[in-house]
């Protein structure tokens, strides 16, 4: 619970604003090298990303000082990146260093550099005023590199606004629908759940007793119990941390067996991790993963669960995208909330107070920037 | 660290003006479209000069509410074209015509150390660089240069908010900056690669300082400077400028730019920075009578010395010390593109 200064409003923006001073992955560790800079948009600000050969990864605006060049299509030199049009050259601080045709550098030749920190398995940008980029706000995804668990995940190409992803992710009775042949049941729907907060968090909590499991998880279930049959109670804890991190803790566990009181061992359990990074206002990196904490030397499972998980969020991306075009084509018709949405409008609430303290409004600006 | 290079004018409000130092004033401007203005960046001001509508620059001292508030230390020129005697003239509720924050001069993140010097009125450049590492915690020092303490704006309030982290140099209490052995001592630590410098200040001052700079093979990208572009290496004198393809010679006057008189003149010359840095105003010399005080970053040394060009928006042709006796003024005589 908060004490309120000023009544909150209600933020049922369409097109949502992003934060500016906040961590966003821009990409997987692999993705950024030594040998090519990669170019990636991170909350509107278009990045050049590579790796000096200490290993450190570097952002720079992908935006040459001199006639705006875009970086990224050019060379890597040492530690150095060479503009692909007239040469101008960069270190990682975004200093100029060298200039073709003359025996000086112009002083005021640096493009901006951007605070980043690799953590998780991603390379994560401040895209913010630098000053406040404080590496210990990095939200938390240590499933990813835990030795404890195991997995691996992927990146879509989002066509929509990143708050349609975080709404799809904190309600989960759309799995019934939308993923009906997978990990969808009817139970979803009917399940209670619970909803708390903290200043930066939301949870989202729904347990379904004594219940058939669905085609995923009876999967999961045989490859840790060969041969499993019987109910499960099963569960799905949606933590999200600001500005656009959620993980998913789900599993399922044999009936009856006091997984809801917290003793998981006859069950299964996964953590799916979703980092998105809005791009545009309305497209978006999403990036996810499987973590497991079970089999976690076999290949093969983390090669099927990616599989799966692929398969299912394709669906989601679908969804996502004609429900951004529906957007776009009735400009004029609201959002109204139902009760499913309560997790999502909480997360709505705490990136709006993020947006007022950055002294930006809620609704992103109309043009598709 | 937005680098703001894109200007806008608007309009702005003197909220408050009262004495900084000998000969400085502080001035708080509140902007119509307020920014934040990020530490090292400058407003530009359209101002009334005899007529004439002259663009003078000043660095933002301190930025406060988002930009609402944004305060400037200016000084009386000696030999003021009138830029820095309009300013001193301002009171509190007049209006003036400013852009929004320009960035030329952005702080860097990340450097292990961070070493910043400040020659007389340079240091408006510096005050909110300094603010900003103490916040981040990082390591600085500050060095500050002047003639007489009387003169040295800011000087108790920064001794006061960074402590120890303060050097203070006064000519007139023999206690003098030596170049040599501070770009010595950042050369000699452990941190030389990773230590960034950031000056403002009189071009003699700086030009020393680039010198040790490189003697001691520092990295040319991590020293970083702002020039107010007035300063030279002798006071300014009347001289004339030869332009044998119109036939025609123009006389400048100690209290003109080479640039602004030919302008004045109906000369058709290019330009960008107006500030001695883009060398966009290069043009070549066929001949001197006197010297040549360049005043611009554009040049390497080397360069300077052979008299083969020059940056029409800052160098001046003077006798110096040595001819200032002769009667006859300067020349230049320049081959235009
Ligand atoms: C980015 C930037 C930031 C600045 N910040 C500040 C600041 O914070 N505070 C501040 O006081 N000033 C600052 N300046 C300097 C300021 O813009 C003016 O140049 C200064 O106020 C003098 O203007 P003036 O018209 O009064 O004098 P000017 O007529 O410009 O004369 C100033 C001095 O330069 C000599 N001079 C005259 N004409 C020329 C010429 N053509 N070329 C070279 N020298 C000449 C004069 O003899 C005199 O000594 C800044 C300049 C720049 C470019
Ligand atoms: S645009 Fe990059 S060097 Fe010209
Ligand atoms: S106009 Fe840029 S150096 Fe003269
Ligand atoms: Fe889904």
């Amino acid at each position: 619970m908060t004490v309120l200064d000023s009544p909150p409003t209600t933020a049922a923006a369409k097109i949502f604003n992003f934060p500016r001073n906040a961590w966003y992955v821009a990409a997987w560790d692999h993705e950024v090298t030594a040998k090519q800079p990669l170019a990636r948009t991170v909350a509107g600000v278009p990045l050049a990303l590579w790796r000096n050969s200490d290993g450190r990864a570097v952002a720079l605006a992908d935006a040459c000082w001199h006639r705006l060049a875009p970086l990224s299509k050019g060379k890597l030199l040492g530690d150095e990146i060479q503009c692909p049009y007239h040469g101008l050259r960069y270190n990682s601080a975004g200093r100029c260093t060298s200039m073709p045709a003359q025996e000086t550098i112009n002083p005021s030749a640096v493009v901006p550099s951007y605070p980043v920190v690799e953590r998780y398995r991603y390379v994560w940008v401040w895209v913010g005023d630098p000053d406040l980029a404080d590496p210990d706000t990095v939200p938390d995804m240590h499933q990813m590199d835990s030795p404890d668990w195991a997995g691996d995940g992927e990146t879509i190409y989002a066509p929509c606004n990143y708050q349609l992803i975080l709404d799809n992710l904190m309600d989960l009775t759309h799995e019934e629908f939308v993923h009906s042949s997978s990990i969808g049941q009817d139970e979803l729907s009917e399940a209670e759940f619970d909803v708390s907060h903290t200043d930066r968090g939301v949870t989202v909590t729904r347990w379904m007793r004594d219940i058939d499991a669905p085609p995923f998880w009876l999967k999961n279930m045989r490859d840790k119990f060969p041969g499993f049959t019987g109910k499960v109670d099963r569960w799905q804890i949606i933590h999200f941390e600001a500005p656009s991190t959620i993980r998913i803790d789900v599993g399922v566990a044999k009936a009856g067996t006091g997984a809801p009181e917290g003793d998981r061992s006859q069950g299964v359990n996964g953590f799916v991790m979703n980092t998105i990074t809005p791009e545009t206002a309305r497209t978006s990196h999403y990036f996810w993963a499987f973590m497991r904490n079970y089999r976690l030397d076999s290949q093969t499972i983390t090669t099927q669960l990616r599989q799966g998980v692929h398969g299912v969020f394709g669906e989601d991306e679908e969804m996502l995208a004609a429900q951004q075009q529906a957007i776009d084509a009735n400009p004029d018709h609201e959002f109204y909330s139902l009760n499913i949405d309560a997790g999502g409008m909480w997360v709505r609430r705490i990136l709006d107070r993020m947006l007022q303290a950055e002294g930006l409004p809620a609704a992103a600006a109309a043009a598709a920037k | 660290m937005a680098v703001n290079t894109q200007t806008w004018w608007q309009q702005g409000r003197v909220a408050e003006c009262d004495d900084l130092a000998d000969g400085v004033r502080r001035i708080v401007l509140t902007p119509d479209r307020p920014v934040h203005a990020a530490p090292g960046t400058h407003i530009d001001l359209r101002l009334d000069l005899d007529g004439h509508r002259r663009k003078r620059s000043y660095s933002v001292v301190r930025s406060e509410d988002g930009g609402r508030r944004l305060t400037l230390g200016v000084q009386l020129a000696p030999s003021s074209r009138g830029g820095s005697r309009h300013m001193h003239g301002l009171q509190a509720g007049d209006v003036v015509e400013m852009t929004g924050p320009v960035q030329s001069f952005p702080l860097g993140v990340g450097a292990d150390r961070y070493v910043l010097v400040a020659g007389g009125i340079g240091i408006t450049a510096l005050v909110a660089m300094a603010d900003t590492l103490r916040r981040r915690g990082a390591d600085y020092t500050l060095v500050l240069a002047g003639r007489s303490r009387r003169v040295m704006a800011y000087l108790d309030h920064l001794v006061e908010t960074h402590g120890d982290r303060v050097r203070v140099f006064v000519d007139d209490e023999d206690v003098r900056l030596d170049v040599a052995s501070l770009v010595g001592e950042i050369a000699d630590s452990a941190a030389a690669a990773r230590t960034e410098m950031y000056m403002c200040g009189p071009i003699r001052l700086m030009d020393a300082i680039r010198r040790a700079w490189a003697t001691h093979e520092l990295p040319g990208p991590n020293l970083r400077f702002e020039t107010f572009g007035s300063s030279g290496a002798w006071a300014a004198e009347d001289f004339v400028v030869h332009l044998p393809q119109l036939d025609r010679s123009v006389r400048v006057g100690k209290d003109s730019s080479m640039l602004d008189a030919l302008e004045d003149a109906g000369v058709d010359v290019m330009w960008d920075c107006r500030k001695g840095e883009c060398g966009i105003c290069q043009v070549k010399v066929l001949d001197v009578d006197g010297r040549i005080d360049h005043r611009d970053v554009f040049l390497s040394q080397p360069q300077k010395e052979t008299y083969a060009s020059l940056c029409l928006c800052v160098a001046r042709a003077a006798r110096g010390g040595s001819g200032s006796g002769s009667a006859d003024p300067a020349a230049v005589t320049l081959h235009l593109p």
